[in-house]
């Protein structure tokens, strides 16, 4: 499978895909259900967590990737730019990393980034989106889980359900099977295990067009799960809405559920949810370092609304902590039910 | 085309109030207080009630409860085994009832 850029489909141009989710009538724009709850316009509350985009290279092309990341994406974040990164880092006081991609590992410069993050600081909490099947892509990553806890990195790891069959439909053919290996593999080295410090942390996105289970129940049965079956361990499950945006709206569209869809996210808005989305304690450095709201609207090409402080470069903390968050209706999947966020569930 | 069940209906539902809204009232506040996580958990009172839409064969209930047996986390397997339940349960009670064709049999036959 390709990404949709390279089959130059119209959904990976950002303003098509704007334009796409502005244009049905659902009754109500996001703005408007913002002001009935008196949250507009959209306020940081501080920034906590830098997200960092290092790139949308990717060994997997998964069927809902909102970065519509694979292996024929090029685009990687340069050691210049991660260097304006640590400056920024150190400056500014940043508590939290959270190191994204595709898949992050893929950069060559990402052990050396990460080493150069903890060496700031032993207390910075340094999280990497890891897809595990990265672990055991070619010999030169199986050392991955040890340089993990080396730099006491809390991973994160996708795993769509406890069962080769629906891990596989969303995320490839034999997913499954590499990814408890790769779970294995940082078990044996203590991550998720109890009485360890070493977080391994799971996210549960729904496989199709329906809003996640409760965290909490869903949590326990994949515990108990992956725990019988597998003898797999882990710390917290994440349930993430996915957002209708890249390769999920191209699904959506193409298996005509998008109306009932964004109807369902548009009719579940919950304001707890709304006041507690991502965006208000997170920035998102793209991997060109230009600077974005989240990772949904760095994808849509939506720069933070302050024009003296769009790039890494031109960090102006103030104004960034004064902007207005730009919200589309895409938002909806942020606000829906329990709401949703990179840490799972927010309501 | 006119049919009788119009998938747009389930949408109605909470509209039948329309007609008489004190019993319409009575009648979602129960069925909001049933599907609750309680001794059962919310995600198993969803497969229940997918068997049961089953059972008594209503599309709506059958469309409603199979998203939301999936909302809850349930995958095709689990939800598969409920309707078997149900379909078990439909298949016994016929079955049962041969006693009593059985017993008939038995008083009329030398
Ligand atoms: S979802 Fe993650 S693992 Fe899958 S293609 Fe996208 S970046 Fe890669
Ligand atoms: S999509 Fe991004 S900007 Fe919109 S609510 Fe979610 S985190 Fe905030």
């Amino acid at each position: 499978m390709k990404s949709l850029k390279a089959q130059n489909h119209p959904l990976s141009n950002s303003q098509y895909e704007i334009d796409l989710l502005e244009s049905p009538d659902f009754g109500v724009s996001f703005v408007q259900k913002l002001e009935e709850t008196n949250l507009f316009p959209l306020k940081p509350v501080q920034i906590e967590t830098m997200q960092i985009n290092m790139g949308k290279m990717c060994n997997q092309v998964c069927k809902h990737c909102h970065v519509d990341a694979g292996p024929d994406r090029k685009e990687i974040m340069t050691r210049d730019i991660m260097e304006q990164c640590l400056a920024v880092i150190e400056n500014n006081h940043i508590k939290s990393l959270d190191l994204t991609g595709g898949a992050p590992e893929m950069n060559p410069e990402f052990r050396w980034f990460v080493s150069n993050i903890r060496s700031i600081s032993p207390d910075i909490n340094i999280i990497v989106r890891c897809n595990l099947t990265i672990i055991l892509a070619n010999p030169k990553y199986r050392d991955l889980p040890e340089f993990f806890k080396a730099n006491q990195v809390e991973v994160v790891s996708s795993l769509p359900y406890f069962s080769a069959a629906k891990t596989d439909s969303q995320r490839g053919d034999g997913v499954f099977e590499k990814s408890i290996q790769a779970l294995r593999m940082l078990n044996d080295i203590g991550y998720g295990m109890e009485n360890s410090d070493l977080i391994l942390n799971l996210v549960y996105n729904p496989s199709g067009a329906f809003l996640p289970a409760a965290q909490a129940g869903l949590e326990a049965e994949f515990k108990k799960k992956l725990k019988s079956n597998f003898n797999i361990n882990f710390n917290s499950l994440f349930t993430i809405t996915n957002v209708p945006i890249s390769r999920f709206l191209e699904y959506l569209i193409r298996s005509e559920n998008y109306e009932g869809y964004m109807e369902k996210l548009i009719e579940s808005y919950n304001p707890t949810a709304a006041a507690n989305v991502m965006c208000r304690t997170t920035i998102s450095v793209g991997w060109d370092g230009y600077l974005y709201d989240c990772d949904f609207n760095q994808m849509l090409d939506l720069k933070v609304e302050t024009p003296q402080s769009q790039h890494i470069s031109d960090w102006n903390h103030s104004a960034l902590k004064n902007r207005n968050i730009v919200v589309n209706q895409h938002c909806f999947g942020c606000t829906a039910g329990a709401g949703s966020s990179c840490g799972g569930a927010t309501a | 085309m006119k049919t009788y069940y119009n998938p747009e209906d389930l949408k109605k539902f909470g509209k039948i109030g329309e007609f008489q809204k004190p019993l319409a009232d009575k009648f979602f506040d129960y069925y909001g207080e049933v599907f609750k996580e309680g001794a059962l958990t919310a995600r198993e009172k969803s497969l229940i009630a997918l068997a049961v839409a089953h059972a008594i064969q209503c599309p709506y209930c059958i469309d409603a409860y199979t998203v939301d047996t999936m909302e809850k986390g349930c995958d095709e397997e689990q939800m598969m085994e409920a309707v078997h339940v149900a379909a078990a349960i439909r298949g016994g009670a016929s079955l049962v009832h041969s006693t009593q064709m059985m017993n008939k049999v038995k008083e009329l036959s030398m």
